[in-house]
């Protein structure tokens, strides 16, 4: 089997996985970089997101022979001391319930405030369409990404 | 407060060696009589109900062992805010654990029912006023004043005459040292610091950094990865299977069969996942394949025959229609719902012959443990269970299905395995909640006055589908509950708030037409009716009907009930596992179709622990109940569920939700429960609104399929 070279969260890792091995399973199995869910493995709810060269992408359906010289960030790398301001307005807003589907909440959030960050409600609410949550903490998750805007905005400011 | 003495009833145990000198305090709440002895080690331990348990160490950080299963309802938060409050500790101070699954120390380790606060509330109280009892002992002692004059407050005992305090990391263990007299008086609410105020979750760093703290992030040395291929159909049994393709692919360790099942054991889970694609496999019909037109032919036959089990009986309720000026009948149907847990099922294990490891995710790990124990023919007290988080349950992971998976496969194997479900596997393998169709009569007589009520309820493997003595029963004069059921091989079970999550919808919108029959308001219909149970009470009333009251007239008041121009109203009020939720809904119409903009909420669950929890609970449970009736369904095709991931089973996503209002009615009660509750009322006071914009009345779960939203 071939041995795949890519960068994760800024370190080059080496995994000896089939070409068509979804970079979630890399992650987890054999990166051990557990942060990134599986959740339903055809894209359709979210878990799963990381981030390929600062862009949202479902990384159960994402071969890893297809990630090259791309980037990957997950939410182990989003931040150093866990500090993003998506990160930091979800514990002020306390987004989350049972918590798993969390981590691809804030990947998409994320770097969708990285293209838009001062976004309307119905911009938050169509960027953060793609991702479930059983729990139905979808009113917070909302807040959460309003929030994290502000401290954006701020920093910038 | 006295000075502590030694004649205490209850066992205060203690074990000074951990945490570098630090106190760990448990208490057992059983009457225990004056001849047990007053101080224990805690590994001597051996009485079966072992409460709550917490720990100081000699920095002052206070340690609370969460026993339940945490899967989103926050209970470890709101179990150390309850310990934390009593003790008057410092907030900032307190980390919380998942405790493993210990019988001895712990009882009713489970999570289901909205039952973990109410079960634990005066013990988890008990437990902090008994340490800073303690605490406050070592301290009078200390300075040789009367405990009386002193007092606390955040972590520390202060005696104020002398302006003299200290921390409870330093008194911690001359407090070991004391023992507890046999009551420990308990704080006035009205004091309360912690109890009743917003508390972040105590997960939340973990969760927003990404930390494994998941039964799917289990990994462990030598560790193999397996999945299973159960039977695709209900009624269906493994034949034969030819594996030799999917033994030759990389990574494939072995691929072996334990009961109707096939297994593929993999050093990684992709490499299972693309080997089991390639196992050929043959079943055999072992009992009735059924479809989905079967199940609606059957409920149908049922609440036309005679056999159903009377559940409750007033009156006579067949001179009552006889009498009747008016009568009112409807049916209401749902069909099967999977649960959906964002974590798919797994679990570890690991079966040695001296004893077995298993770690994961379980609403009942008991049960698991018990269950296991008897697969692999070891003592339970041979075998440790660590919960992991629970990335959401509903009901699912009270079966522990996957736990048996993943033992009997270590078994088989000699190693350590972690057994994963796949989506697909989840969706088509059971558990669901069972399809129901209900039969409204009510009978009116000439005034509009509810005088006669029968319900009777046809099922899918629902036993019992109705609550008998749920409102209105104890209002109507002559009333019969009735339910049938049809046995399945499909699997069923609880799913959030079971049975009322689909009948609270049904009896809501059929009283809604009862009192519009009536030429009544429906709040003030539901009102009289109360009234009515409370002036002359038919049978036993099980319900508090002033709470209920409440409930009723908080939601209409800050919903504006009745009040509104251009939108129309649903109202809807349950009571479940113990709390009261009243819910009005406004729908407008938005392009020839309904659109709900708003919820408002009323809630009762006694004093509020968390105010931020319960408020997403709510919130969460109104969002869920919506979604579900909009959308859910398992539906079968010759024994095999339909819908088999995301794609064919629709979730409700974050563009379809409604502004939701929540309110606490605040009383003097003990807290209830609040993971189920608030579900319940969603889909009448939706259906309601519904038929107040359109005039059309819903019948059948999901909505989406109404000509209502199409087009």
């Amino acid at each position: 089997m071939p041995v795949y070279s890519i960068k994760v969260n800024g370190k080059l890792q080496q995994a000896d996985v089939a070409a068509d091995t979804p970079l979630l399973w890399v992650l987890r199995d054999h990166l051990r970089l557990t942060g990134t869910k599986y959740g339903c493995g055809i894209g359709q709810c979210g878990a799963c997101t990381v981030h390929l060269d600062g862009n949202a992408v479902r990384s159960c359906l994402l071969p890893i022979s297809a990630v090259g010289k791309g980037l990957v960030t997950t939410i182990e790398g989003l931040s150093e001391k866990g500090d993003h301001p998506v990160q930091l307005a979800w514990e002020e807003v306390d987004v989350p319930q049972c918590g798993y589907c969390q981590a691809g909440q804030i990947m998409t959030a994320a770097a969708f405030l990285k293209r838009t960050p001062n976004p309307s409600q119905q911009q938050v609410m169509d960027a953060m369409q793609g991702n479930l949550c059983r729990c139905g903490a979808y009113h917070r998750i909302r807040e959460g990404v309003m929030a994290a805007a502000k401290k954006v905005a701020a920093k910038k400011a | 407060m006295g000075t502590p003495t030694n004649d205490s009833r209850r066992e205060f145990l203690k074990n000074l060696s951990w945490a570098g000198g630090g106190l760990l305090l448990g208490f057992q709440w059983d009457s225990v009589e004056a001849s047990m002895p007053s101080l224990l080690n805690v590994r001597q331990a051996t009485a079966p109900a072992f409460n709550s348990y917490l720990a100081i160490a000699a920095n002052g950080q206070v340690t609370i062992f969460s026993p339940n299963p945490e899967l989103g309802q926050n209970i470890m938060t709101s179990f150390a805010q309850i310990v934390a409050e009593e003790l008057d500790a410092d907030w900032k101070q307190v980390r919380v654990e998942q405790a493993p699954l210990d019988a001895k120390r712990f009882d009713r380790q489970l999570t289901g029912g909205s039952g973990a606060i109410p079960h634990s509330w005066t013990r988890l109280r008990k437990a902090g006023a008994s340490a800073r009892y303690l605490l406050v002992g070592a301290a009078a002692g200390r300075w040789g004043v009367p405990a009386q004059e002193c007092t606390t407050e955040a972590g520390f005992v202060h005696h104020k005459p002398s302006k003299r305090k200290a921390g409870y990391g330093e008194l911690a263990e001359a407090a070991a040292a004391l023992s507890l007299p046999a009551d420990i008086p308990l704080k006035d609410r009205k004091d309360f610091k912690i109890i009743g105020k917003p508390v972040k979750n105590v997960a939340g760093r973990d969760i927003v950094t990404g930390k494994g703290i998941f039964g799917l992030d289990v990994y462990r040395e030598g560790m193999v990865h397996a999945v299973v291929q159960h039977p695709p159909a209900f009624g269906t049994k493994l034949k034969s299977f030819d594996a030799s393709a999917a033994k030759a692919m990389p990574g494939v360790i072995n691929v072996v069969s334990f009961k109707n099942n096939v297994a593929v054991v993999a050093r990684s889970t992709w490499e299972a996942l693309q080997a089991r694609k390639a196992i050929h496999i043959e079943y055999e019909k072992e009992a009735a394949i059924e479809h989905s037109t079967d199940h609606d032919r059957w409920m149908q036959e049922m609440l036309d025959s005679d056999k159903a089990t009377v559940r409750r009986r007033n009156g006579d309720v067949t001179a009552a229609f006889q009498s009747a000026a008016k009568v009112v009948q409807a049916e209401y149907q749902s069909p099967f719902l999977a649960h959906n847990p964002m974590e798919p099922m797994n679990f570890f294990a690991d079966v040695r012959s001296n004893g077995v490891e298993l770690i994961g995710p379980t609403q009942t790990p008991a049960n698991a443990r018990a269950q296991v124990s008897k697969l692999v023919g070891m003592p339970e007290d041979k075998i440790t269970l660590q919960l992991t988080r629970l990335g959401g349950g509903f009901g699912r992971r009270l079966r522990n299905d996957y736990v048996l998976d993943a033992a009997e496969l270590s078994m088989i194997l000699q190693k350590p395995v972690k057994v994963v479900w796949t989506r697909e596997d989840d969706m088509t393998g059971g558990v669901y909640r069972p399809a129901v169709r209900y039969r409204f009569r009510a009978a009116l007589d000439k005034d509009g006055n509810l005088i006669g009520y029968h319900l009777r309820g046809a099922g899918i493997n629902a036993d019992n589908s109705t609550r008998e003595d749920n409102f209105p029963s104890g209002a109507v004069e002559h009333l019969l509950i009735e339910s049938i059921d049809h046995k399945s091989p499909i699997t069923t079970g609880a799913w959030r708030a079971p049975t009322t999550n689909f009948l609270a919808y049904a009896e809501q919108s059929f009283l809604d037409e009862v009192a519009a029959a009536a030429g009544k308001d429906p709040v003030q219909f539901r009102l009289d009716l109360l009234a009515k149970a409370r002036q002359q009470p038919v049978g036993a009333v099980k319900y508090n009907i002033e709470r209920m009251e409440a409930v009723i007239r908080k939601a209409a008041e800050v919903s504006g009930w009745g009040k509104k121009k251009g939108v129309a109203q649903g109202f809807s009020v349950y009571f479940s596992h113990a709390s009261y939720v009243a819910q009005v809904a406004e729908v407008t119409m938005r392009g020839g179709k309904p659109s709900l903009s708003r919820v408002y909420a009323a809630a009762d669950c006694g004093q509020v622990v968390n105010l931020s929890g319960s408020r997403q609970q709510v919130m969460g449970a109104i969002v869920d109940g919506l979604g579900h009736a909009m959308y859910g369904r398992i539906s079968f095709k010759e024994g095999k569920a339909q819908q088999a991931n995301f794609h064919q089973y629709r979730l409700i996503r974050m563009k379809e939700i409604p502004e939701v209002e929540v309110v606490f009615v605040e009383n003097d009660f003990d807290p209830t429960g609040l993971g189920e509750p608030a579900l319940p009322p969603t889909g009448g006071a939706v259906a309601n609104a519904i038929f107040g914009a359109t005039g059309i009345r819903l019948y059948q779960q999901p909505f989406a399929d109404h000509s209502l939203f199409k087009g």
